[in-house]
């Protein structure tokens, strides 16, 4: 055991965790920055200038001001639960990136049922909300929780079954792998992603993504305008900061396995120097979370939110049928090919 | 290596458990609870056994049962659902209608 | 740590607190079935058992909107007293069965769950009980609809 500990191997898996995690929490800051400058662009104003460069400095602006707020603890919550529901929402959101491969020598771990792996922090992810509203112990949260909570699961369905489609072509559920079968191209230079073998899937996938991170247009959760602040009303300081880190990490964690199975992963042209073809796969990556997220930040300053029996609809009798369709229809072509 | 064997009890433990919580209990959904308790006991004795054998029928079994389990919680949990609306109170024991 | 959170689920009065247990002692217990070399099973459990059926009790229990267990019920008395001893001789009687089941052989090299193997055998060999369960999960949730109507 302790010649394990002390060996390279963990030596080296150690170091991967603490560059890995240390990107995602800076990552998560800096994503903030990025949404209210984009949303304040869009509306035609400047957003945050004022802190640092560009308004760069914010986040951690942000990050001081809510680390030196009161902690206000409803007395008519339920302590133990209120206490951890943030906690339950922050942990599977960062854990995805244990399995995320970022570049063909950074990923933690490699499991077989990776992809599986991420869905299930995914279903996990519910509780952390749900009980957030219940031990808040008043209306708001509750309903927003509610809501929430249905929508989660509802458009879980259609994450899963969009992404068969992909499997059926790559046939591994390990992460890693899905991203070496797209390395070859067609033609010497369109690459071989699977967003042009799946374009439904992909399509169903990138909405479903929207809806499990409680993002606009289907935040009906934590609407500003109808619910106080949905199931984070009666949340203050670290703990609002808690949930709001897991609504960010979930977001780059759906924008990274989104770029996994159908962009390639860390594929991309490769040139340069030694040290630089170590680097550029994790460049390329970043870049293309990067197309995601501003994807994201774009859609929420645009699009009205959705009603909630439209969204219901729209989850089960949209992409639901669109999704089992796709997987009959792929399974035919692969099956004849 | 762990034995087999200290799987096999803790499943055994586990689905003690589960047995007793079903006696003890009144509240029909702690009910509920116990048998998925007992049910997943019996998943780990069957995974336990389908790795000591090496051969896969242990994990389809368990793959069987979990579909079992999920089809009786929906049903069960509607059930407890019809019988809150009529009768308030989610007590066994005041469900005794049928009691001589 | 599943003999903890499944003692916990006895213990707590509020039905919420045992589901939550619930929950704990099933990821327990997906641990144990990594360790045990059947991952697909592993991860398959959380996701359907602990994130989709325990949401439908956690979701259940959250709109009934429960107080805590009503209590004092003398019933109990008797069956406590009695019940644990017998438990645990039951339970000595189970370990004294299981203490001598022969060693895991040593076939360490693949690994037995994988997402191929489990797809092949469930394909081939147990196609009928397959389209079986899919029946059986229609049955349940038409019953599980007609239950829970207002007015049928």
């Amino acid at each position: 055991m302790i010649e394990y500990l002390t060996s390279r191997d963990f030596i080296i898996l150690i170091i991967k965790i603490v560059v890995i995690f240390g990107a995602v929490m800076n990552v998560v800051g800096l994503l903030s920055w990025v949404e209210r400058k984009v949303m304040a662009r869009v509306q035609m104003r400047p957003g945050p200038t004022r802190v640092g460069p560009f308004g760069l400095l914010q986040p951690l602006a942000d990050l001081l001001k809510f680390v030196f707020k009161e902690e206000v603890i409803p007395t008519q919550a339920n302590t133990f639960l209120y206490i951890a529901a943030p906690l339950i929402s922050l942990i599977p959101a960062f854990l995805t990136f244990a399995v995320v491969p970022f570049g063909p020598w950074l990923q933690v771990t490699d499991l077989s049922v990776g992809l599986l792996f991420v869905f299930a922090l995914t279903s996990l992810g519910v509780y952390g909300i749900a009980l957030g509203g219940w031990s808040s112990n008043s209306k708001y949260p509750l309903l927003g929780a509610m809501r929430s909570s249905a929508q989660m699961i509802s458009y879980e369905l259609s994450l899963t079954l969009s992404v068969i489609g992909v499997l059926l072509i790559a046939n591994t559920l390990s992460l890693r792998e899905l991203v070496i079968s797209q390395n070859s191209t067609w033609a010497g230079f369109i690459p071989r992603w699977n967003i042009f073998l799946q374009p439904i899937a992909f399509v169903v996938y990138v909405v479903s993504g929207v809806a499990e991170t409680n993002r606009l247009p289907f935040d009906l959760a934590e609407s500003e305008q109808e619910l106080v602040a949905g199931w984070h009303t009666e949340y203050s300081s670290m703990k609002f900061l808690m949930f709001m880190m897991a609504e960010y990490a979930n977001l780059i964690a759906v924008s990274s396995v989104a770029t996994i199975l159908f962009l390639g992963g860390w594929s991309g042209p490769m040139f340069g120097p030694e040290w630089l073809q170590m680097v550029l796969p994790i460049v390329w990556f970043v870049l293309k979370i990067g197309l995601f997220v501003f994807f994201y930040v774009l859609l929420r300053s645009t699009i009205p939110r959705f009603r909630y029996d439209q969204l219901m609809r729209f989850g089960w009798k949209v992409l639901f049928p669109l999704s089992l369709a796709n997987i009959v229809v792929t399974s035919f072509v692969v099956a004849i090919t | 290596m762990i034995p087999i064997s200290w799987y096999l009890i803790l499943g055994a433990v586990l689905f003690l458990i589960g047995v007793l919580g079903f006696l003890i209990k009144r509240n029909i959904i702690a009910l509920l609870l116990s048998v998925e308790i007992m049910l997943n006991a019996v998943n780990l004795t069957f995974v336990a056994f389908s790795t000591q054998h090496g051969q896969i029928s242990g994990q389809i079994f368990v793959f069987f049962v979990l579909v079992v389990a999920a089809a009786e919680a929906a049903v069960g949990l509607a059930l407890v659902i019809a019988m809150f609306r009529n009768r308030e109170s989610l007590n066994v024991d005041r469900s005794n209608l049928l009691k001589w | 740590m599943a003999v903890g959170a499944a003692i916990n689920v006895l213990v707590q009065k509020h039905v919420l607190y045992s589901a939550l247990s619930v929950i704990v002692m099933l990821t327990a217990v997906s641990v144990l079935f990594v360790f045990l070399r059947a991952d697909f099973i592993a991860v398959i459990q959380v996701i359907v058992y602990a994130g989709a059926i325990m949401v439908l009790f956690t979701f259940v229990i959250m709109l009934l909107n429960l107080p805590a267990d009503e209590d004092g019920v003398d019933r109990l008395r008797w069956l406590k007293f009695i019940g644990i001893p017998l438990g645990l001789f039951l339970l000595f009687l189970i370990v004294a069965t299981l203490w001598n089941v022969e060693p895991l052989r040593a076939t360490r090299a693949e690994m037995v769950g994988s997402p191929k193997a489990i797809g092949t055998s469930l394909f081939n060999d147990y196609l009928l009980p397959f389209e079986a369960t899919s029946l059986l999960i229609l049955i349940a949730l038409v019953g599980a609809v007609v239950f829970a109507k207002k007015d049928l």
